[in-house]
């Protein structure tokens, strides 16, 4: 088959140039060696270049919600390039590292920071066949790189020599380490459902979207992803009045430009991650497998932009939440995690493990996901029982608890202070 | 030279390189991050394998869990910056030995490997024309992992056995961690 440039710009807009450049030079290694290389060129410039969008449309949607303007001046009556401004500003000031920093470390962690948040993108499914890599172990990837992210905060916070880096460093740590246990324990329930960890077939097991079958899992996924990303109200990383801006009080410049960056990116994937696991990613009615005239199929093109809708609704939760929401304190930001969201999170497992055996194999999908949206529902309503009960009984007792409790709180502090102490 | 014979290459070198680092740094913190490295490299030599779910398991509880506990280790027990210790202490003697039998012991368990290679070499040139039995089989190599933990046939009882063990670990931590009674008072 020779070129021919229609059928070139036909592929080039169905999203399948390398499938149709084998078909005119053949299945030869360097073309997928060239695709391969485009593709990571691709995603990761668009990682990086989505975010002076996202932090522009953060500002200004933050900004609406205040009842403020936001950004109105660079670029026009909407502020469009106002981010454009702050990078070069970035780009442009004094590279310093502290006096007593170590330098390995220091230079370290906002590369590794970066480079995990790219990585965790090649198991995206953009559109169908429009993905990095489709490994079998794609949720697990996900979950594996970004536990192993954790250790570049670590490394800031340590390599900064500054007390409030490093007590931001430990927060951090504590926070991302206990809220992975939820968040892994919430992507099980999609996961035992489409029986695979592979992001595609998940996507593919999704005729009825996973929220509204396993609403339960997908409200923990989305706490804990809040969590993992340090958004409101878990931005306990950076409480300006108690630890001034946590672990990247000593970056300047660019390098803390990077750990913004990265931030911003984890935050638009776990927002595509949500859209996958729970919204059904790509796939909206079979618009995916639309092909227009015979042999263009468009559909892929048409996916792609379902799964840029969904990813942005949920990024617009976000920031929705960050706009409305109160920042939690240090305690119940752990209490909450092991006391609620681990227990709820497995004892929702075990029940839509049991009832995915129990129900008959040959009950239609719809039957299927409604007993499971009932279990969730139920269990989403014993839970805040459970909450009711307690929180009530706490407020009906006597003073002499409420003081026996100070009291505690106070125990505990001296406790900590005596093994600082001690550690010293 | 094939492809894979550099990447194994590199990924050897990368892992003894940092591996040595460990020992020989007198920063204990630039030792962990050296064996955070050691690790890194290990799960490359798993991918390489066509593990990829070890290596996944290998970045999610070395790197990401036990690392951060060992940095946390050193964080509490040290004096936190310019931490130099001798990389040597004075158990030469009997770390020889322990390293003696322990070479001894895995180049026996390589050379019994060695005499089995060839058979499972030949299992999969006998496959070459794969059947379509056989082809999910291997391509969900994970779906069989977590098939031979639950088979009766596989490995269901040091499965069961572990999953008990670290139950009892998380139980005995949430008993350490409760407040005593007497304390309660005071």
């Amino acid at each position: 088959m020779s070129f021919n440039i229609v059928e070139f710009l036909k592929s080039l807009v169905g999203l399948n140039v390398s499938e149709y450049l084998k078909t005119v030079v053949g299945d030869q290694a360097w073309v997928n060696f060239v695709s391969d290389v485009l593709g990571v060129v691709i995603i990761s410039t668009f990682c990086l270049l989505i975010v002076i969008f996202l932090i522009w449309l953060e500002r200004k949607v933050i900004a609406r919600m205040q009842d403020r303007i936001g950004p109105n001046r660079v670029g026009g009556r909407y502020g469009l390039l106002q981010t454009v401004a702050d990078v070069i500003k970035l780009l442009i000031k004094e590279d310093i590292t502290p006096a007593g920093a170590d330098k390995v470390a220091y230079w370290l962690a906002p590369f590794l920071t970066v480079i995990a948040a790219l990585l965790i993108w090649a198991v995206m499914p953009f559109a169908p066949g429009v993905i990095g890599v489709d490994l079998d172990i794609g949720v697990f990837y996900v979950l594996a790189i970004s536990s192993a992210s954790v250790v570049a905060l670590l490394l800031a916070g340590w390599g900064s020599n500054n007390k409030y880096a490093l007590l931001g460093a430990f927060r951090s740590v504590a926070q991302l380490v206990s809220y992975e246990v939820p968040m892994i324990l919430a992507l099980l329930v999609p996961i035992l459902l489409a029986r695979s960890m592979s992001t595609v077939d998940i996507v593919r097991a999704q005729t009825v979207p996973f929220i509204f079958v396993v609403p339960l899992a997908a409200v923990i996924f989305l706490i804990s992803a809040l969590a993992e990303t340090g958004r409101t109200p878990f931005d306990l990383l950076e409480a300006e009045s108690e630890i001034v801006s946590g672990f990247h009080v000593e970056y300047g410049g660019m390098k803390f430009g990077m750990f913004f960056l990265a931030e911003f990116v984890n935050t638009l994937f776990m927002s595509g991650f949500f859209a996958t696991m729970f919204l059904g990613g790509y796939r909206f009615f079979g618009l995916e497998n639309l092909v227009v005239g015979g042999d263009w199929a468009i559909g892929r093109l048409l996916s792609l932009v379902v799964f840029f809708v969904k990813m942005f609704a949920v990024y617009f939760v976000f920031i929705w939440i960050r706009g409305t929401w109160p920042r939690v304190r240090v305690d119940q930001i752990l209490n909450f995690n092991w006391k609620f969201l681990v227990p709820l999170s497995l004892a929702l497992i075990l029940t839509i493990a049991v009832l995915d055996k129990v129900i008959p194999a040959d009950a239609g999908i719809y039957a299927r996901s409604s007993i499971l949206l009932l279990a969730n529902l139920l269990l989403a309503m014993i839970a805040i029982e459970i909450m009711r009960t307690v929180a009530r009984r706490k407020r009906k007792g006597s003073s002499v608890d409420a003081v026996l409790d100070v009291n505690e709180v106070e125990h505990h502090t001296h406790d900590a202070h005596h093994e600082v102490a001690a550690a010293h | 030279m094939t492809t894979d014979q550099v990447i194994f290459i590199i990924l050897s070198v990368f892992t003894l390189g940092t591996a040595l680092l460990v020992v020989t740094l007198r920063n204990l913190f630039h030792a962990a991050l050296a064996l955070m490295a050691t690790f890194l490299g290990v799960a490359g030599l798993y991918v390489m394998l066509d593990a990829g779910f070890l290596a996944a398991a290998q970045l999610l509880v070395y790197i990401g869990a036990i690392s951060i506990l060992l940095i946390f280790a050193i964080m509490m027990t040290r004096r936190l910056m310019n931490t130099t210790e001798s990389a040597f202490n004075s158990q030469g003697g009997a770390s020889l030995v322990t390293a003696v039998i322990g070479f001894l012991v895995i180049a026996w368990a390589v050379s019994q490997f060695s005499r089995v290679l060839p058979q499972v070499v030949q299992k999969q040139v006998d496959m070459k024309p794969m059947s379509p039995d056989v082809i999910p089989y291997i391509q969900s190599s994970v779906a069989a992992m977590g098939q031979a933990f639950v088979d009766p046939n596989g490995f269901v009882l040091p499965f069961e056995i572990a999953s008990v063990l670290l139950l009892a670990g998380l139980i005995g931590a949430i008993i350490v961690a409760w407040p005593k009674a007497e304390d309660e008072e005071s």
